[in-house]
């Protein structure tokens, strides 16, 4: 039985004025702007973009002021926002072949076509804290080189067209792609509800899952076949215009993880594949999510699933971070009612308990 | 030339005009269209806020699956001659879909098409060109050349 309790309005609006000074900070030090957060600290809104599951650099730069910086608040805040807008329908799918690429390397190829980019990336830097970033840094402005007319294809494609990777799956034209946002999640699910629940997953959750499967628990033996991060454009059927409309492009970076064959009686061995996508520059993001995807296909390739990596459900039902942090954080509000009956019951089992070794007390006391 | 092939020959255009314009902000587009005598038009639409499902395919070319959401702004615009135009841009600025679709409505007029494709359209395209020509100078400078140690036994 619930019990309505009413008081701690005042308690509540204090609380949250306090918030506002708090995330303020000292009003002595400049407000940072939106402008800031997005350009200074674009990995933190490509995170909120990617696990909020919207593309919307200024609102996950709101959403991370307001959540003064903690991430999973953003992000929740991203998600309710979501809610309170129409949906005009689905885009084409993206052709990640035709993005105009900022970084693309591969662990598996040295000499692919295009060339491996490193593009902006923290890899190679020395993880030394640099105090000239402190105040006043002005970089150095970017080197230039003459761009290459050429093609980068996917290194995936190039595998392919040799039979050495499996292909990717197909559907028929015009069949319904799953969307877990409208519909609720069963199992077994299929590989795209998969995918789109990996897309707004945790990305440390992810991350645990995929070293998981390095470790031992559901090992597949990935390499990086490519990773690569630019911008693609992006197309929507427009029923009133009557054919497919421009607008605009977004980043994403992909990562195509190649891993150890599948092959039957009748089929030639082949590398198997798991794939990740995600919002902005999220390279960590979308390997875990590839090492995870090509994990949870153990049934489909008829591997034995024994690691959680590759149990969907634990997964997919423990991946969303807005979900979790609702469910563990609820334990903070009152639960008073339901502690009262715990521990009128605590009481009687302790009263029982003293009654039943109660002769045995007073016998020891006696001698 | 018959109907079904001008028709796809505009419909090419104003895409193209389209994918200009998309990438464009809402001041750059008012200001050229500044530079032109516009005729009378109003908004068929009033132009909405409201999301698009992005979506990829798996493995990146294969069956398509929902990646996540994106903010999305349309409209819908008249001229007194008629013709209609649509605007669809990413993101929330209301004012950019509507000067998309005044400028869709345009490219189809015919009074008004070469002018808006030299004052509005090309310049906007020219200062696409030479951002993304910028970008892919200077992410070409980071490609790796990677040369073989030659090893001493000849």
């Amino acid at each position: 039985m619930y019990v309505a309790v009413k008081g701690g309005e005042r308690a509540i609006e204090n609380a949250h004025r306090l918030l506002a000074n708090a995330r303020r900070g000292d009003q002595n030090v400049a407000e940072v702007t939106l402008d800031q957060i997005s350009e200074q600290l674009g990995l933190a809104v490509d995170r909120v973009m990617s696990e909020g599951s919207l593309y919307d650099r200024e609102l996950a730069a709101l959403a991370i002021k307001q959540a003064r910086g903690d991430l999973i608040e953003a992000i929740f805040l991203v998600r309710a926002f979501r809610a309170t807008l129409p949906r005009f329908g689905a885009s084409e799918p993206v052709d990640t072949g035709a993005m105009r690429v900022q970084r693309r390397v591969s662990s598996t190829f040295k000499d692919i076509p295009g060339g491996q980019i490193l593009g902006p990336t923290f890899d190679y830097t020395h993880r030394l804290l640099d105090p000239a970033l402190a105040e006043g840094f002005m970089p150095e402005v970017p080197a230039t080189a003459e761009a290459a007319t050429a093609p980068t294809p996917r290194v995936t494609d190039i595998l392919g067209r040799a039979g050495l990777i499996e292909s990717s799956p197909r559907s028929e034209d015009g069949a319904s792609v799953g969307d877990l946002t409208r519909e609720p999640l069963n199992f077994p699910a299929a590989r795209d509800l998969r995918l789109q629940n990996l897309a707004r997953g945790d990305e440390g959750f992810l991350l645990a899952m995929g070293y998981s499967t390095q470790r031992g628990y559901g090992r597949n033996h990935p390499f990086a076949g490519e990773i690569r991060f630019g911008e693609v454009e992006v197309e929507f059927f427009a029923e009133d215009a009557g054919f497919a409309v421009p607008l605009g492009s977004i980043e994403l970076t992909e990562c195509q993880m190649v891993n150890q064959f599948k092959g039957s009686a009748t089929e030639a061995p082949c590398f198997t594949r798991g794939y990740g996508l995600a919002f902005g520059q999220s390279e960590r993001k979308t390997m875990s999510m590839a090492l995870v995807d090509r994990a949870l296909r153990a049934r489909e390739l008829g591997e034995e699933a024994t690691a959680p990596a590759q149990d969907e459900e634990f997964v997919m039902s423990h991946s969303d971070n807005v979900q979790a942090t609702g469910f563990v954080e609820h334990l903070k509000l009152p639960h008073y009612v339901d502690f009262q009956s715990e521990l009128g019951l605590l009481r009687k089992l302790r009263q029982e308990f003293a009654k039943a070794n109660a002769p045995h007390t007073m016998k020891e006391a006696a001698e | 030339m018959d109907a079904v092939t001008q028709n796809n020959n505009q419909q090419a255009q104003r895409k193209a005009a389209m994918a200009v314009l998309a990438h464009a902000e809402a001041s750059e587009i008012a200001a050229r269209l500044r530079t032109l005598a516009l005729p009378g038009h109003q908004d068929l639409r009033e132009p909405e806020n409201g999301l698009v499902m992005l979506r990829g395919r798996v493995g990146g070319d294969g069956a398509p699956f929902n990646l996540g959401e994106a903010t999305v702004s349309r409209a819908a615009v008249r001229l007194a001659s008629g013709e209609v135009g649509f605007g669809y841009t990413l993101g929330r600025n209301s004012e950019k879909a509507r000067l998309i679709a005044l400028c869709d409505a345009l490219v189809q007029s015919r009074d008004f098409s070469a002018s808006i494709e030299r004052d509005v359209i090309a310049p906007l395209r020219e200062r696409l060109m030479i951002r993304r020509k910028q970008a892919a100078a200077e992410t070409a400078a980071t490609k790796v050349d990677f040369y073989t140690m030659v090893r001493g036994e000849g």
